[in-house]
């Protein structure tokens, strides 16, 4: 049973993972991630009734601490890995019209 | 004195002995990038000035006693998916071309403390996102027993280095045999440990649920000393175990009497190169004539390990991933318009095609109306995966395996079939979906001189068995290594 993928959610996808793929990207994106479900699909062939899903092989549970400061103030060398900054902040785009 | 031929333990007692110093020993792994680095491109970054720098700093400790560990003035090099402060960390993608993080990775810190070097930091594939550090945005690295033929991935350059001399241990991140099958086409030894022993912190994430930092070095005693070193449980990750022992040295004892090893059958099957499969049967015979109790059980489930795997991994992946937006590091677009177009022009242009397949396939999985089938059927095939092994460790104390179905490809062949280069990793996968600790070790050398390596696979805490089993093997046999290091003129 072949998997198709409609160029619909190949759009669906990009925004989804927020890429802007190419026309020729696009095609082959379908490609392989018709090939990759179609290979995924073989795990339909087992029986996971009652099978509890496992996100992680320890039961972790969540870890709480008091919020103390550690360290100290990093926003410099932060900063320095901004592509754009003004006035010791992040620069981007105007996001609100 | 031949400094870079010597084991890191060796290497750490001969300076602790005043034989040589920690800047002596810098130098001369220097000396041997200088040397081969050109052919092996195992490197993204090596600090030169740094690491002389350091290893004054470092002699003076150990001159006046505040460091005295088996490690103290050792030069090593770590993986570039690892934070280290001022140092460039580039996760070999155009993304983090010029990262400069600010703060280290705790398995980088613990080695500092330790008095160990970072000479530099290694190639990999993108994100950690394959399987012969092909995808590096920097270029292949090679393998050092044979120019042609790819390392391994995504713990490539780590490996490389370690086989090529260029530094006495490295470390590598290990998602879905990313230390262990990159240390066996390079003749090294690498180590998985259990999920949860090494702190992520600092670690750049890729499926944050099977990532593990391990140590690639030349021999199983290094391996153990290096895991000691590194290893704590860290408030930083909340991931991190409070393990009963992080002692792994001690497990380094010459028998095997008694100890049960299981042989899966359903690895032996299709796939397996023929050559591999003698060399791993060759093993099983010679732990079983020191004493240790050989059997063939099935494992099951083998065969879907890895469709498991590119579920859970991509869907962490596209979720981990989706900081990478040009904003506050990283690499941003020069033209765009408007905020998303900045988001999605950087992102497409920032990554490679391997790691935005992953992103995809990611996102789509977790998405509504496919989140069921795809990734909650995974995490449920994880479950039996790990049930399976659980019932497999009832009746063996370790599990004896390949590391790899072949030897390593030739450069240029497995990116042009995912599908296959993913296959390759059948072996490795399912020990990071049941969270269990493994070891590649090497133990010979195929018809045309490329490594075999074989995987130990032990329950989870467990760490000390297949260290016990691997060195008992390894006293059986001389290291070898590649011609690359042999033919250096003052050997």
């Amino acid at each position: 049973m072949a998997n198709k993928i409609s160029d619909e959610t190949i759009e669906e996808v990009g925004i989804l993972a927020k890429l802007e793929l190419t026309e020729q990207e696009k095609k082959d994106a379908k490609a392989d991630m018709e090939k990759m479900l179609d290979y995924i699909d073989t795990l339909n062939e087992l029986d996971t009734e009652g099978i509890e899903p496992m996100s992680h092989v320890f039961p972790l549970n969540n870890v709480f601490r008091e919020d103390i400061v550690t360290n100290g103030d990093g926003s410099l060398d932060t900063l320095a890995n901004a592509p754009l900054k003004k006035d010791n902040s992040f620069k981007v785009p105007k996001t609100i019209g | 004195m031949d400094i870079t031929s010597m084991t890191a333990a060796t290497l750490g007692k001969r300076i602790k002995a005043r034989e040589l110093s920690a800047v002596e020993a810098v130098k001369a792994y220097l000396g041997q990038i200088e040397k081969v680095e050109g052919d092996i491109r195992g490197f993204v970054t090596v600090d030169r000035e740094g690491a002389v720098k350091r290893a004054e700093e470092i002699q003076k400790k150990i001159d006046d006693g505040t460091l005295s560990g088996p490690l103290a003035g050792v030069p090593a090099a770590v993986k570039d998916n690892l934070c280290t402060e001022n140092m460039r960390t580039t996760c070999s993608s155009r993304m983090l071309e010029n990262f400069k993080p600010a703060f280290t990775a705790e398995a980088v810190k613990r080695l500092e403390k330790a008095g160990v070097i970072i000479i530099g930091k290694t190639n990999m594939d993108e994100f950690a996102m394959g399987s012969t550090t092909e995808t590096s945005f920097f270029g292949a690295t090679r393998n050092p027993w044979n120019l042609g033929h790819v390392p391994g991935g995504s713990s490539g350059g780590s490996c490389a280095a370690v086989a090529a001399e260029e530094c006495a241990f490295a470390l590598g991140s290990d998602t879905g045999g990313s230390i262990r099958q990159p240390s066996a086409f390079c003749g090294v030894t690498g180590i998985k440990p259990t999920y949860g022993t090494v702190s992520r912190y600092g670690l750049i994430a890729y499926g944050s649920s099977l990532d593990q930092i391990g140590p690639v070095a030349k021999d199983v005693t290094d391996c153990a000393v290096i895991l000691e070193a590194i290893a704590s449980h860290d408030p930083k990750d909340s991931t991190s175990m409070k393990r009963e022992s992080y002692d792994f040295t001690s497990a380094l004892v010459d028998d095997v009497k008694g100890m049960r090893i299981g042989i899966p059958t359903d690895y032996f099957t299709e796939g397996l190169d023929e050559e591999v499969k003698k060399h791993i049967l060759k093993v099983a015979e010679v732990l079983k004539e020191k004493g240790a109790v050989v059997e063939e059980f099935d494992l099951s489930l083998v065969q879907y390990a890895i469709p498991a795997y590119y579920v859970i991994a991509s869907a962490e992946a596209s979720s981990n991933l989706s900081r990478f937006d040009g904003v506050k590091y990283g690499y941003r677009t020069p033209e765009y318009e408007g905020l998303h177009n900045m988001y999605k022009k950087s992102r497409s242009e920032g990554f490679g095609p391997e790691v935005k397949r992953r992103i995809m396939l990611g996102s789509f999985v977790l998405s509504s109306g496919y989140y069921d089938a795809y990734y909650l059927k995974a995490l449920k095939t994880k479950a039996l995966i790990k049930q399976a092994f659980d019932r497999a460790f009832e009746k063996y104390d370790v599990i004896l395996a390949p590391a790899a179905p072949t030897a390593a490809p030739k450069l240029g062949e497995s990116l042009k079939d995912p599908l296959k280069m993913y296959l390759g990793d059948i072996y490795t996968i399912s020990v990071n979906l049941a969270g269990l600790p493994g070891i590649s070790i090497p133990v010979g050398t195929d018809q045309e001189g490329l490594p075999v390596g074989m995987q130990i696979i032990g329950p989870c805490f467990h760490e000390d068995r297949l260290l016990r089993a691997a060195y008992a093997y390894e006293k059986t046999r001389a290291y070898e290594r590649p011609a690359i290091v042999k033919k250096g003129g003052d050997r």
